[in-house]
């Protein structure tokens, strides 16, 4: 038996530990707003949060989370209302969408972590998500979109 | 079950309950020869949109939505003949049933740059008749002609007082009434909605979660299926050992199905470790010897003698016999990959008289067909759900239904609803790849330096050769693999252009931009170097042989003028220029690159042009060029598949690289705005941009590249 917190929710799932936790999200939890895109952690479809921090559950074994939080895109607000969100919204970011979740949660991090990033750091911190839609140009603008929604309302 | 499929049942137990809501059918012109292929359609009353009581317009859309937006775009065309509140519009994935079949191709699938320009007026007089049947049921109710009533953003306003109704009020009374057989469509200027950038009605979902692609459907009591297929195209199970994989926990059944051995499990996890854990032993067939290597030097061999002739102006053979200065050049491009980032899937619920499917497909008249034959039942037993696409670029329509047909053979055999998932390592080494090409091609320049003669071999695999659609091969030439080579647009005296097909074992299909996908890096490139043998601008000398082509003259002067063409760069960078017509529609690109001390080749900037004629959504459309421009230039810098001992050499991501944000150019886009007849926009973006690059690497350091991917190492 592994337990976990999944977006604020106690779990107690009883599968393979060495299953990575994308598939338990997925199959056990039926959240499948995080995806499987390459099963490598080469192209962060699969992006969630453990403890806040950015990880490709397609590597991650279930047994690596246990007594800790998970975040998923179901998780990251409940309307919408994530300034990520928000800005991806605005500025129409998603084509076949496929990929978006794992973009929004690495890019909530690198928002936490740098509420004003520059280009270089949206570089650095994006670069394991692959877009094949080839929406790169906006969800560089959204970022900074998204930083300047939350400077409005840190200012208030 | 997928929340699609609850609220569509959901949807018709609350409209039936409530007495019915409006709606609309019409029959679309039948007739073409692939529609014939088909069974009779049973009479079934076909609705593209629906007024519900609660206000709600749901558009049913026949295309399938893989990005490039077209649940947004064609409710935009209804919606706007309608007059419709746009704030109410919804959107549904139609069924399969002849009556969505695609207007010009007689089937029901999305391909081709097609959607929007297909249903431009399928959608409109859909639209319309809505309308006009609106339109009457308030008129009756307020006993007063139909002409003296007015519609505006879902209501119908009479000229008498207080006489102005929503449409979600008149639905139930609209309902009982006859729809015209003609209607009049608007004069473009009073559109409402049509030509503006409205957000995407499929951008919500697609943030937080709740989009479902086929990966994500799950249904009550579902098995999961990961499937060992052949290491060799075309090899078969000699025989096989499940021993193994069936003393997994989770596993069910191992079992042998047409394209392998098939683990049927509880779950991914355990399928793709019983998977793994089989022992097959393969008879590997004809294909065990095949090499990339060995195809070269064939079709090298081809290059040199006669093939069919696409295209003859003039005499360029006499011509390169001539005086003039000659040029010659090969160009190779390899196998590609779609990868599209949710890799295939397909969930079969199989029942005795029945059969549904859940899947991402562009191609639901194949698929069905391809289900009903396998599992036995009448076609119209199979019903296809089709869900959001992640990602298609043509490997969605397979005609020979692979990935569908694959699944409902493990649904035989699971006895339960079965979802089978490919691996990305299975997506990418399951076959139908853009066709490997070897171009070879000579030019000469008249006594001026202007181009006087163009001769191009074209040598490789037909696409639709073998498929139903062979049909649209002529005198022996597919024109899907001579396509933006045949159609050369510029006025040089001699052309000729030939094809050598080939045929060998690798699966071969459309890739998005299919046979302008090689065919423009080739042309672009080829007649760069013409260009440079002349001593000529490679902007001004295309504009000057394009005199009779007005709308790629256009978009080229379009992207000269917003890159600063002929302007000073910074040192070591150069631009290259592309101009090319695909898909009814016309583009062109200059890109500004340099290339390091190592090799390395990096974009900075694309400037983009497109004449698609009259649009529908111009956000819609420079998000397309923006992705194309990045989908044309992954391939121009980095991806091929090769192979040895018939074995696919590549994989995953990490030998089969996409271009990731780091490496994305600032990418302009111009849309050309004009009445002309609407073209296709999907794939128009993808052709200029790996010649545009090319070309860019010989400006900025004299060498040209022939070969994709480009390697500087092998540029001369």
């Amino acid at each position: 038996m592994i337990s976990f917190r999944v977006n604020g929710k106690a779990v107690n799932l009883e599968v393979d530990p060495a299953m990575p936790l994308l598939w338990a999200l997925r199959e056990n939890l039926q959240l499948t707003g995080t995806k499987y895109g390459c099963g490598m952690a080469q192209c962060g479809a699969c992006t969630v949060h453990i403890d806040g921090e950015a990880v490709r559950s397609c590597v991650a074994p279930v047994s690596r989370v246990a007594g800790r939080e998970v975040t998923t895109i179901e998780g990251i607000s409940p309307d919408l209302t994530h300034p990520l969100q928000r800005a991806w919204i605005e500025l129409d970011v998603p084509q076949c969408g496929y990929c978006q979740s794992g973009q929004i949660m690495s890019a909530a991090v690198l928002l936490r972590e740098k509420p004003h990033p520059t280009d270089e750091e949206i570089d650095e911190a994006m670069t394991g998500n692959i877009c094949r839609c080839g929406t790169y140009p906006r969800i560089r603008r959204a970022i900074h979109r998204a930083a300047d929604m939350m400077a409005e309302r840190g200012a208030k | 079950m997928s929340p699609t499929a609850i609220e569509r049942r959901e949807f018709l137990k609350v409209t039936m309950g409530a007495g019915g809501g409006l709606l609309i059918g019409f029959y679309l012109p039948v007739g073409n020869e692939a529609q014939a292929a088909m069974p009779a359609a049973v009479f079934a009353p076909n609705a593209f949109v629906r007024i519900a009581p609660d206000e709600t317009v749901t558009v049913v859309v026949n295309h399938s939505e893989m990005g490039q937006g077209v649940y947004t775009s064609l409710p935009m065309l209804l919606a706007d003949e309608l007059d419709a509140d746009w704030t109410k519009v919804r959107f549904e994935p139609a069924p399969v049933d002849p009556v969505y079949n695609h207007p010009v191709y007689g089937v029901q699938m999305t391909g081709g740059s097609t959607s929007t320009w297909s249903g431009f007026e399928q959608f409109r007089k859909a639209g319309a008749v809505a309308r006009a049947v609106l339109v009457a049921a308030a008129a009756q109710q307020w006993n007063v002609e139909a002409e003296k009533c007015r519609t505006e953003k879902g209501f119908v306003i009479g000229q008498g007082a207080g006489q102005r109704v929503s449409y979600g009020a008149l639905a139930t009374k609209a309902a009982l009434l006859k729809p015209p057989e003609q209607v009049a469509l608007k004069d473009p200027k009073d559109f409402q909605l049509i030509g503006k950038p409205l957000k995407r009605l499929d951008t919500r979902e697609k943030t937080n979660g709740k989009a479902v692609f086929g990966l994500d459907v799950n249904l009550p009591g579902m098995l999961v299926a990961v499937v060992a297929r052949p290491p060799v195209f075309g090899a078969k199970v000699k025989t096989f050992d499940g021993a193994k994989a069936s003393a997994i926990t989770g596993v069910r059944k191992v079992v042998e199905v047409p394209s392998g051995v098939a683990v049927i499990a509880d779950g991914f996890w355990a399928a793709k470790r019983g998977r793994d854990a089989l022992q097959i032993e393969w008879d590997e067939g004809a294909m065990a010897d095949f090499s990339s290597r060995s195809q070269r030097e064939q079709y090298a061999a081809l290059a040199r003698q006669d093939g069919l002739q696409a295209r003859k102006e003039g005499d360029a053979a006499s011509a390169l016999a001539g005086a003039g200065k000659k040029i010659e050049a090969v160009y190779e491009v390899p196998y590609l990959s779609h990868a599209m980032m949710e890799p295939l899937n397909c969930v079969v619920d199989l029942r005795a008289d029945s059969c549904e499917i859940w899947t991402g497909t562009q191609f639901q008249t194949g698929d069905r067909m391809a289900a009903a034959q396998i599992s036995g039942l009448k076609p119209e037993q199979v019903q296809i759900h089709t869900t959001l696409l992640g990602g298609g670029f043509g490997r969605r329509a397979n005609p020979n239904a692979d990935f569908v047909g694959e699944a409902v053979h493990v649904a035989k055999a699971a006895g339960k609803p079965v979802k089978v998932i490919w691996t990305r390592e299975d997506d990418m080494r399951g076959g139908y790849y853009r066709p490997a090409y070897y171009h070879a091609l000579a030019g000469c320049l008249d006594a001026n330096g202007a181009p006087l003669a163009w001769s191009h071999h074209i040598v490789g695999q037909s696409i639709i050769e073998g498929t139903p659609f062979a049909m649209m091969i002529k005198n022996g030439i597919d024109e899907t693999s001579v396509e933006g080579a045949s159609d050369l647009p510029y006025a040089i005296p001699n052309i000729s252009v030939q094809y050598h097909p080939t045929k060998n074992g690798v699966p071969v299909l459309w890739w998005r931009s299919v046979g302008h996908s090689h065919n423009a890096f080739v042309k672009e490139s080829f007649f760069d170097e013409l260009c440079a043998a002349g001593g000529k601008d490679p902007y001004q000398t295309r504009r000057a042989l394009l005199a009779n082509h007005p709308r790629e003259r256009g978009v080229l002067d379009i992207v000269a003028e917003k890159s600063g063409w002929g302007k000073p760069l910074p040192a070591g960078r150069g631009r290259g220029i592309a101009v090319h017509a695909s898909f009814e529609s016309f583009a062109a690109h200059v890109a500004e690159v340099s290339v390091d001390e190592n090799g390395k080749v990096r974009v900075h900037r694309v400037v983009c042009a497109v004449d698609c004629g009259r649009y529908v959504n111009p956000g819609i459309i420079e998000a397309q060029i923006e992705g194309a421009a990045i989908f044309g230039i992954t391939a121009a810098l980095f991806d091929e598949l090769t192979f040895d001992k018939g074995r696919l050499q590549q994989s995953n991501f990490h030998d089969y690289p996409m271009l990731r944000i780091n490496e994305t150019p600032e990418i302009e886009v111009h849309v050309v705005r004009n009445e002309e007849k609407p073209g296709g926009i999907g794939e128009p973006g993808v052709p200029c941009a790996a010649p545009a690059v090319g070309n860019a690497i010989f400006a900025a350091t004299g060498k040209r590249v022939r070969k994709l991917p480009m390697r500087m190492a092998e540029a001369v």
